[in-house]
């Protein structure tokens, strides 16, 4: 999550103060990522010091001060929002590790292993839908945090669903072993 | 606490030439009125023979079933006609409406097959679909509405009448994903109102709109989760970065 940005987005609207910006970035976020103050005002301070935020001179810092948003700010701004985050490498995910350790080993049930961790993100699923239930109607900002965690703690139960079906195949029928072209093809994948 | 559908170490075995197949083994599960279920399991882990058990479409090989307190194999074959008509509230993936009837016949029928004045049968059947948001759709045919709708017809015959018991089938696996959060709302709803309710599925966002989720492998109950916490244990994590 870039601060940097959220602050940049707040000010387009117009000017506003270092503790209204905290409030209003909370809000925004249907109050699912707290940031403290200081965090708020160092990252003003960057923006200022980059010429993409101006602040009231004359006024004393504190939550007195005003900031707005420069047409340097502006470009970044629209700049950030077009650019597609880098999905392109795979994340070194802790979970899909995990897995990959545990099929090797001969003392491990890796299908246990799996439903433990199956259970956790469907717990964490349960909350996130309960506050959907009870809360996310009535906030739009919520709805759509909530949804996004969702969607990508069930992207990892399907691939847990995925992983489970595929190892208990591949001890019925092992796969074979992958021609040495597809190996170096492999690592050049994992490296970029 | 007593549920309205209890399973006690049910088992139920199909014989397939000279093979068995294991389809449930030693389950035992509570539901109590009020609460919603998931089962959840890939395909072939018997989640859906669970549920036509628990609905007294097939019986136990063995075991005990028990739905609002009465063992299911001590009935007769009529006994179990009348408790799945009075009692028991099914709703299926792809809907199962009669093509030639009415949403307001549909969900009428099973009140007038169990003996209720049509009249009556009607209004009832009204009243359920009023509730569901349908009041308008009343006199259209099945081909005559969208997915959404037709589930949310299914779900009203399922809690029309007195149903203490409602048993749903992958119920929004046709649906996309703002309809299949109406049908699970519309679910929870008639929970709050004291249905007990068991949803299986393969589907964790679905599932997890259970108070209590069970896994199922191999025809085992192999794990479920924790009661779950509160809203708020979401909201205190570390300020973002």
């Amino acid at each position: 999550m870039s601060i940097r940005h959220a602050l940049l987005a707040l000010l387009s609207e117009g000017p506003k103060y270092g503790l209204q910006l905290r409030e209003e970035f909370e809000a925004r976020t249907g109050e699912v990522w707290p940031l403290n103050v200081g965090q708020v005002y160092t990252t003003l301070q960057r923006l200022e010091r980059d010429g993409l935020v101006a602040s009231d001179d004359d006024a004393d810092p504190g939550p007195q001060k005003g900031f707005r948003i420069t047409d340097g700010g502006a470009a970044e701004l629209d700049s950030w929002l077009r650019t597609p985050p880098d999905l392109a490498s795979p994340p070194r995910d802790e979970i899909v590790i995990k897995i990959l350790v545990a099929v090797r080993l001969p003392e491990v049930d890796v299908h246990e292993v799996i439903q433990e961790h199956r259970r956790y993100l469907v717990e964490l699923m349960q909350q996130w839908t309960h506050l959907k239930e009870e809360e996310a109607e009535f906030d739009l900002a919520l709805a759509l945090v909530v949804d996004a965690e969702i969607f990508r703690l069930d992207s990892v139960v399907q691939w847990l669903d995925s992983a489970d079906g595929r190892i208990k195949r591949a001890a019925v029928a092992p796969p074979a072993a992958a021609p040495a072209a597809a190996k170096i093809r492999r690592r050049a994948v994992v490296r970029r | 606490m007593s549920g309205v559908l209890e399973l006690r170490d049910v088992t139920k075995t199909y014989v397939d030439g000279v093979d068995e197949v294991h389809a449930l083994r030693e389950v035992n599960l509570t539901v109590e009125a009020g609460k919603l279920v998931a089962v959840m399991g890939p395909s072939g882990s018997g989640k859906s023979t669970l549920l036509t058990i628990a609905g007294a479409l097939e019986s136990a090989t063995s075991g005990e079933v028990l739905v609002c307190g009465q063992p299911v194999s001590a009935m007769s074959r009529d006994e179990r006609a009348r408790l799945r008509r009075r009692a028991i509230g099914y709703v299926f993936q792809d809907f199962n409406l009669l093509p030639g009837l009415t949403a307001a016949e549909n969900v009428a029928l099973p009140l007038e097959l169990d003996g209720m004045p049509a009249g009556k049968a009607r209004a009832a059947g009204l009243r359920a679909l009023d509730d569901l948001g349908l009041a308008e759709r009343a006199s259209r045919f099945p081909d005559q509405l969208s997915g959404g709708e037709r589930q949310r017809v299914a779900i009203a015959r399922a809690v029309v009448g007195d149903h203490r018991l409602l048993l749903a089938d992958e119920p929004t696996g046709a649906l996309d994903s703002a309809n299949g959060e109406a049908v699970m709302r519309l679910l929870l709803a008639a929970c709050k109102r004291g249905l007990a309710a068991v949803v299986v599925t393969h589907d964790a966002q679905l599932a997890s709109w259970a108070e209590r989720v069970v896994f199922i492998r191999d025809g085992r109950v192999v794990d479920r989760t924790a009661p779950r916490p509160g809203p708020d244990s979401l909201l205190t994590g570390e300020p973002a970065r």
